[in-house]
């Protein structure tokens, strides 16, 4: 019996996020009180963040294996064979809670964290991207938000030294009081050297690498398991605070230790700290884990076990480490100027033994702290299907032309330079394209290959009918890498939701991630990774839901890539996919007319498939001289980005069997604009055919402004006033009230 | 041509830099690491970008006080050539190799974009594969590239023509003084530049007169 200073009450049992159930659930696991230090440990091995307790059982119906994937969800992060011996391994995460109480070092230890995620399995980061979504721009508090997150993210990845190449930034009322910060890293290894958390062997010593640690990020994962309510800045002292520095430090160290063979198992410290890896790098060997913690080099004097075992203290790694290499790994964290302690070892015991000043502080079986965590069915609705809207129903605006201006320059879909021009984009001298285009694209190694990253979801599809949302999020994620001329090859998810212990909350997750299911087995998209974020709520308002896709592609010969600008005066402007204008949930309806209806457009995956599989093929075989999906904002907004892009117009005719806002602005799925010299389009179109592939000519590029049917022309400088003017204009306007 | 590129803990663009000093000389560079005493024998030394240090006290203001930094001064004493680039630019300056200081952007936020450089001194042996006013596009990333100095230095290396690069067609992303990227020291041999000349060498990039900076160099010492 290990003797208890603290009587475990109700109120403390509550105060660390459990459930009086989840409760009696420890006391029949261990048969007696748990220590405080245990009870710290199962809240945060328990919580929803770490156990997933409440989406296991839906995430296991997503199809997560393929010919290309190496290692699916479990791991770090998910690792995808792109050939020649290499891998690519990618992740996303979200830091949601953090960065709202703390914007700047929320979104900074959000991109540590999943950079780690990454180095941990060997690679070395070859690129970053994050989807950011902030509340509405008039909400008092965005702007510092925004400010705030935006150089966090910078503020990490630049010191760190990856290139920070795309994503997305969104603003919707729903997430005033909750933003979301998904980061997305991904990173290169060599196929036959991936290092996984899997301890093996027993007796070998457990080392702790990085920084030190202290007191900060106490309980993260359990506040992350929360809603906010009033008090959510009283939370501040639970955001880590990172030190990119020291992480870059950690990388080199720990590529250079891999590289010298002395690795045997080695896991991040992310969420619960010491606990969680610890505890997975012994559940996955089936090995028990002692550790002393009078060994882990800590930051203040004092620390308790509770402390110790919670700290979510950023740029830590622990290791099992072969004994016969100890004083080689030593050596080489010595030079990195990093902490290096032999803080325990791996037993067989099957448990999870604490001891601090000689004294055990917690003695729990190891695989039942992960495998028996409580698994959720939590009772949820479906979505009630929304009706369609015909675009009779939907006002013909007066001035298309105006519209367009004003979609082109509104929150949504304006330039996001403000943003990435915060980001070192360049670092490493691999990016082909950068941010701003459908998918960036970074070349790997000089033999022409290259790969590219995407990140997509319309929250609004999502919340409008949640199955097929999902399926658009994958859709158009596998649309824009096959945009630029990628084999889309994989995913990475990171499903952000409400409360899931309200049903309609959770008939939303159950929805997306059917859709998302659905679109990943008829693209052969398999999922490889991933995070659940859930409780995004505050004051019980939950946010839309955000299944944020991240894809990854490969172009086997780079020069063979396309982007969305307008080359060339002159040359033929053609729509593939079929245009129905499907105006329920579009951009013209929430932002011109202020209104939210209809159903989103529904995804066909096989007409998707099709459709891209011709376009990439035409990229392939250099038939095509710019690319661009359609996707928010419709067909119009397409061509206004092709045309600012290149600094080229255009002049395009509307069919006439179509009303023509609905032609406009629609946003039908399964499209792409691409243009061609004139005089190969007639070869084109019947290649098209052929493939039954809709293909229809719209009209030319030339000029410097944008004549569309129906409309005055507008010149490019207009456009792109409008379009680079929004978010510096926004951002630089006086602050809001202090907060 | 024998190069060598020295390694701070937080140098993170010295990758890029052994690339492209290798892909242009045709030699592989060799990678100094901080705590060294010596350089080897050498006609080119680098300070590559990043962040030494994290940046925490001052940008470069650690790395210049680095064991390796007595021989780099011996060096450029003896004539072998130096170039800062980015947080090597800060470190020469921050080392006294260079006169001046870089500040926090005058806009106070990191900035990664192409600018356009105007070559002010051609006459350089880090510039003479550049005419005289040639405007080229270079990629700048950095927080503190805002170049500052006293009215009477300033009037001095303006004077002795030693401000090499200048941000062109009012692309100065950063607010430095007289539109200063880049400045050598009097003897000629030691330049710093705030933009990134090795990220500008191959078609990839989207333009390759970074090539030209290393190329005069090598020119220079053949």
């Amino acid at each position: 019996m290990i003797p208890n200073d603290i009587k475990i009450t109700p109120e403390l049992i509550a105060e660390h996020g459990l459930k009086p159930d989840e409760y009696q659930r420890i006391l029949d696991l261990i048969g007696r009180e748990p220590t405080l230090t245990e009870l710290g440990i199962f809240s945060a091995m328990w919580n929803e963040h770490c156990s997933y307790k409440s989406s296991k059982k839906w995430l296991r119906t997503l199809p997560t294996t393929g010919p290309r994937v190496i290692c699916g969800p479990g791991e770090n992060a998910g690792v995808v064979d792109i050939g020649d011996g290499q891998a690519i391994i990618f992740k996303m995460e979200s830091h949601n809670h953090p960065s709202y109480i703390e914007p700047y070092q929320g979104a900074a230890t959000g991109v540590g964290g999943i950079l780690r995620d990454v180095f941990t399995m060997g690679a070395r980061p070859i690129a970053a991207l994050n989807a950011l979504r902030f509340g509405a721009p008039d909400h008092p508090r965005t702007r510092h938000t925004v400010s705030g997150v935006v150089a966090g993210v910078g503020g990490y990845g630049n010191s760190f030294g990856v290139p920070t190449i795309g994503g997305e930034v969104n603003f919707d009322e729903s997430y005033n009081g909750n933003c979301l910060v998904n980061a997305f890293a991904a990173g290169l290894a060599d196929a036959d050297k991936i290092f996984y958390s899997q301890a093996k062997g027993v007796g070998l010593p457990i080392v702790y690498l990085g920084s030190k640690t202290g007191r900060d990020g106490i309980h993260g994962a359990t506040m992350a398991s929360a809603e906010f309510g009033a008090d959510s800045e009283e939370k501040r002292p639970t955001v880590q605070i990172g030190d990119p520095f020291s992480e870059k430090l950690l990388l080199e160290a720990c590529l250079e230790l891999m590289a010298s063979g002395a690795v045997i198992a080695i896991q991040d410290m992310g969420a619960a700290g010491l606990t969680c890896s610890a505890v997975e790098m012994g559940a996955k060997g089936d090995l028990g884990v002692e550790l002393d913690l009078d060994k882990v080099p800590c930051r203040e004097a004092g620390m308790t076990a509770y402390e110790m075992m919670l700290s979510e203290s950023q740029e830590r790694m622990l290791m099992v480490l072969d004994p016969a290499r100890e004083k080689d790994a030593e050596a080489i964290f010595r030079k990195w100027g990093l902490d290096f302690a032999v803080i325990g070892k791996t037993t067989d015991d099957l448990r999870f033994l604490i001891k601090q000043h000689g004294q055990v502080m917690a003695n729990l079986p190891i695989k039942e702290l992960g495998d028996q965590a409580p698994e959720y069915d939590r009772p949820w609705v479906a979505t009630p299907k929304p009706a369609n809207l015909a675009p009779s129903d939907v006002p013909v605006p007066d001035d298309l032309a105006e519209v367009l201006v004003k979609i082109v320059g509104s929150p949504d879909q304006c330039s996001r330079r403000w943003v990435w021009e915060q980001y070192d984009h360049l670092i490493q001298g691999n990016t082909a394209i950068g941010p701003g285009g459908d998918a960036a694209v970074i070349r790997v190694g000089h033999s022409g290959k290259a790969l590219a990253f995407t990140l997509d979801v319309s929250p609004r599809y999502c919340a409008a009918d949640p199955v097929e949302g999902g399926k658009q999020a994958v859709a158009e994620c596998w649309r824009n890498l096959t945009a630029v001329g990628a084999e889309p090859l994989a995913i990475t998810d990171n499903l952000n939701f409400g409360n899931p212990e309200k049903p309609d909350i959770m008939g939303q997750f159950v929805g997306c991630i059917q859709g998302i299911g659905e679109a990943c087995r008829a693209l052969d998209f398999p999922v490889v990774s991933g995070n659940v974020s859930l409780y995004n709520e505050t004051n019980g308002k939950g946010i839309l839901p955000t299944p944020a896709i991240g894809g990854v592609g490969l172009l086997p010969d780079m020069s063979k890539r396309a982007t969305v600008a307008f080359k060339a005066e002159g040359e033929a402007i053609v729509v593939i996919g079929e245009t129905r204008g499907h105006l329920g949930q579009s951009i013209y309806l929430r932002d011109i007319l202020a209104r939210r209806e209809g159903s989103p457009p529904p995804v066909d995956l096989a007409i998707e498939r099709r459709n891209g599989d011709f376009v990439r093929s035409e990229i392939r075989a250099e038939a095509l001289t710019a690319v661009h999906d359609v996707s928010d904002g419709g067909l119009y907004l397409a061509l206004a980005e092709m045309a600012m892009a290149g600094g080229i117009g255009a002049r395009v005719e509307a069919p006439k069997d179509i009303p023509l806002h609905a032609w406009a602005f629609g946003e039908d799925q399964g499209r792409y604009v691409v243009t061609l010299p004139e005089a190969s389009v007639k070869g084109f179109l019947e290649r098209a055919a052929k493939s039954g592939v809709p293909a229809v000519r719209i009209g030319a590029t030339g000029a410097r402004e944008l004549t569309l049917d129906g409309c005055n022309p507008i010149s490019l400088q207009r456009l792109k006033d409008a379009h680079e003017g929004w978010l510096p204009a926004y951002m630089a306007a006086a602050p809001a009230e202090a907060l | 041509m024998k190069s060598a590129v020295i390694v701070f803990p937080g140098s993170n663009r010295e990758r890029d830099m052994l690339y492209a000093l290798e892909k242009i000389t045709g030699e592989k560079p060799i990678a100094v690491w901080h705590t060294e005493t010596e350089l080897s024998k050498v006609d080119l030394v680098v300070l590559p970008g990043g962040f030494s240090y994290g940046d925490y006290l001052r940008t470069g203001a650690i790395a210049a006080r680095a064991a390796i930094m007595d021989d780099l001064r011996k060096k450029a004493d003896q004539g072998v050539h130096v170039l800062g680039v980015c947080n090597g630019f800060q470190i020469l300056c921050e080392a006294g190799l260079l006169p001046g200081i870089l500040v926090r952007n005058s806009h106070l936020k990191f900035v990664c974009r192409n600018v356009k450089l105007e070559v002010a001194n051609a006459n350089t042996d880090f510039t003479r594969k550049y005419a005289q006013g040639q405007v080229w596009r270079c990629p700048v990333a950095h927080g503190d590239g805002n170049y500052f100095t006293d009215a009477e230095t300033l009037a001095r290396i303006e004077g002795e023509n030693r401000v090499v690069f200048r941000y062109a067609e009012g692309t100065n992303p950063n607010g430095s003084l007289n539109d200063i990227a880049g400045i050598i020291n009097e003897r000629g041999n030691v330049m710093g530049l705030m933009p990134h000349p090795e990220n500008e060498i191959e078609p990839l990039n989207g333009g390759t007169e970074g090539r030209n900076l290393f190329e005069s160099v090598l020119e220079a010492v053949a």
